[in-house]
């Protein structure tokens, strides 16, 4: 299904990142390949959501380098991630529960005219963008039966998929998911992995963090285990070495 | 296109998600000031038929100008989660420098410049000091502008009280009629068309809204978030600045204790005509609403010969009842949403 690329499209090289006496990272390098699913997997405070957080500009590593398409990029804040085409959704969310989903999704980046003014004072192109929503939100089936009301209305399920279809919108090169199932039922679970299984045959490359080891195996093509802000292992998970993975995870001996 | 989205509940689809009674009663709710500013007129009209007479309701729309003008900038502060408790005395300094501007010069570009620079600067530094001094909530330090301002007002007026005198141009706005409205009025409505494209139309608005519905998803999604707490600031200084124009012109004079109490005024008015106070919940129409319940109440009680003491408590008492539907729209709300999520999850 994956073509070989030359780069990855996204490489953390010796990344490290302290909070005054802890090392939330401690030399992390990581490569994200287009098409495939990569599972970050780690106990909390393994350092699973600061590596996140760097990649996506709201905080900067202390040390190394991330590469996209092999070039180094600065990550200096979350508008400059986000130019860079890397869209997070973040375990809350981040949805404007007073808008509705069209406007969610181009919350800081409305499509708005004309270009000569500063952008505060544009037009926004309220028909344009509701058409761009409309279309995403159908080629990624996701089902919202009131698609004009604000996002207050909508079940934990809906909104859930509204952040990942707001993020495939505009992700040219990865999409970072920050626990994306943990607060859902079964059945929204379950159409929140569909959409994830969608990105990756869209040939985005995906990262995930989960603690949910079926989802890990049924997903990831990668898993990388972190613990205590170092990388501890890599593997291909499969239903045979899952075992292996929550060793990894706990710091058992396996 | 919406129909296509709308096929998950089938034909039942309404603007209200939810259904059934839920919706009935958020429909009700977001309607309910405007109702009560109907029937209240009606009411009135009915008990007491001098209500009704253009003079009198003129009369309203004339004294309701100024709350309404300085309640807009106010909604957009309160939906940005925040508070601006200086427009009063803010209103008084900018109609003292008004005034001082046309003792030295006579003019009425620069008395009318001068009135809105002085409102939209304190209203600056109101919004400058909240965000870069990293205050909790502009409470503090519009608090501090209130008595900055007030004391301002009074030290540099001459004598300390009242400028008489304003621009004819100026004075036209409380004497002069179009269409049988007081200009005072047509200012209102002025000021609110403009605000109108901004909160509906530019992206600035969006911003507004955005930053009172989730500030920390505004950060996360790239939004300039200070810069749109300062304009919001600014926005609402220079509406007392606007206000001011219009309270110096109605008394040909120019004062340093305009304005008295204006502040809970307008924050009365926004939360009256239905806006949320938790913020990111709110539009013009809920303050211009409020501004006229306010209005109609008073002159009502007037009217009917009820002592001013009164005025002030029924203002009071309809404030906790607005507070409290606001709550039980929540409420609703969250029940809409669980009927939302068995029925579609």
């Amino acid at each position: 299904m994956t073509a070989p690329a030359p780069h990855p499209v996204l490489s953390v090289r010796h990344a490290h990142k302290r909070f005054g006496a802890i090392r939330a990272l401690d030399d992390v390098s990581l490569d994200a390949w287009p098409g495939e699913v990569l599972a970050l997997l780690g106990d909390n405070g393994a350092g699973k959501s600061t590596l996140v957080k760097c990649i996506s500009g709201i905080h900067m590593l202390d040390e190394g380098e991330i590469l996209l398409h092999g070039e180094r990029v600065a990550m200096t804040s979350a508008a400059a991630a986000r130019a860079a085409g890397i869209e997070t959704v973040y375990q809350d969310l981040a949805l404007f529960d007073n808008l509705t989903p069209a406007q969610n999704f181009f919350a800081g980046r409305e499509i708005a005219f004309p270009a000569w003014l500063p952008r505060p004072l544009r037009f926004l192109d309220k028909a344009a963008m509701r058409r761009d929503a409309a279309e995403v939100i159908d080629r990624l089936k996701v089902r919202l039966p009131h698609a004009d009301a604000p996002v207050a209305m909508m079940s934990g399920g809906q909104r859930q998929a509204i952040a990942v279809a707001r993020a495939t919108v505009f992700a040219r090169n990865i999409v970072l998911l920050d626990e994306p199932t943990a607060a859902l039922g079964l059945r929204e679970a379950r159409k929140v992995l569909d959409l994830i299984l969608r990105l990756r045959t869209e040939g985005h490359a995906v990262i995930l963090i989960t603690h949910n080891m079926e989802h890990v195996t049924e997903l990831a093509d990668r898993a990388v285990v972190l613990r205590q802000g170092r990388k501890v292992g890599e593997l291909k998970p499969d239903a045979s070495n899952r075992q292996d993975l929550v060793s990894m995870i706990v710091g058992a001996e396996a | 296109m919406a129909s296509s989205l709308d096929r998950a509940t089938g034909g039942t689809a309404q603007a209200h998600p939810g259904g059934g009674s839920v919706a009935l009663w958020l429909r009700l709710l977001s309607a309910g000031p405007l109702l009560i500013l109907i029937l209240l007129v009606f009411g009135v009209a009915l008990v007491t038929p001098a209500f009704l007479k253009p003079i009198n309701l003129g009369n309203i729309l004339a004294q309701t100008s100024v709350i309404a003008i300085v309640a807009m900038g106010q909604q957009l502060v309160i939906l940005t989660r925040g508070i601006d408790l200086s427009v009063g005395s803010n209103l008084a300094l900018s109609s003292v420098i008004g005034g001082l501007v046309f003792q030295a010069t006579g003019g009425t570009v620069p008395v009318v410049l001068a009135m809105l620079a002085t409102g939209a600067i304190v209203g600056a530094v109101n919004g400058l000091v909240f965000v870069y001094g990293r205050l909790p909530h502009p409470f503090i330090i519009t608090l501090a502008t209130l008595s900055i301002c007030r004391g301002l007002a009074l030290a540099l007026a001459p004598g300390h009280t009242t400028i008489r005198g304003m621009p004819d141009a100026v004075a036209a706005l409380g004497s002069q009629t179009v269409l049988g409205l007081p200009l005072g009025v047509l200012v209102v409505a002025l000021v609110a068309g403009l605000l109108l494209v901004l909160t509906r139309g530019m992206v600035i608005g969006r911003w507004i809204t955005a930053v009172g519905g989730a500030p920390q998803a505004a950060v996360s999604m790239g939004i300039p978030v200070k810069g749109v707490l300062v304009t919001v600031y600014v926005i609402s200084g220079l509406c007392a600045g606007i206000g001011a124009v219009v309270l110096a012109g109605r008394t040909d004079a120019a004062s340093p204790v305009y304005g008295q109490l204006l502040e809970l005024d307008t924050i009365a008015a926004v939360i009256i005509g239905g806006a949320s106070f938790l913020g990111g919940r709110g539009h013009l129409g809920h303050a211009l609403i409020g501004a006229v319940l306010i209005g109609v109440i008073r002159n009502a009680l007037n009217l009917l010969n009820v002592e001013v003491f009164y005025q002030m408590v029924a203002i009071g008492v309809i404030i906790v009842l607005a507070v409290e539907a606001d709550v039980l729209r929540a409420h609703l709300e969250a029940r809409a949403r669980v009927q939302q999520s068995r029925g579609t999850a």
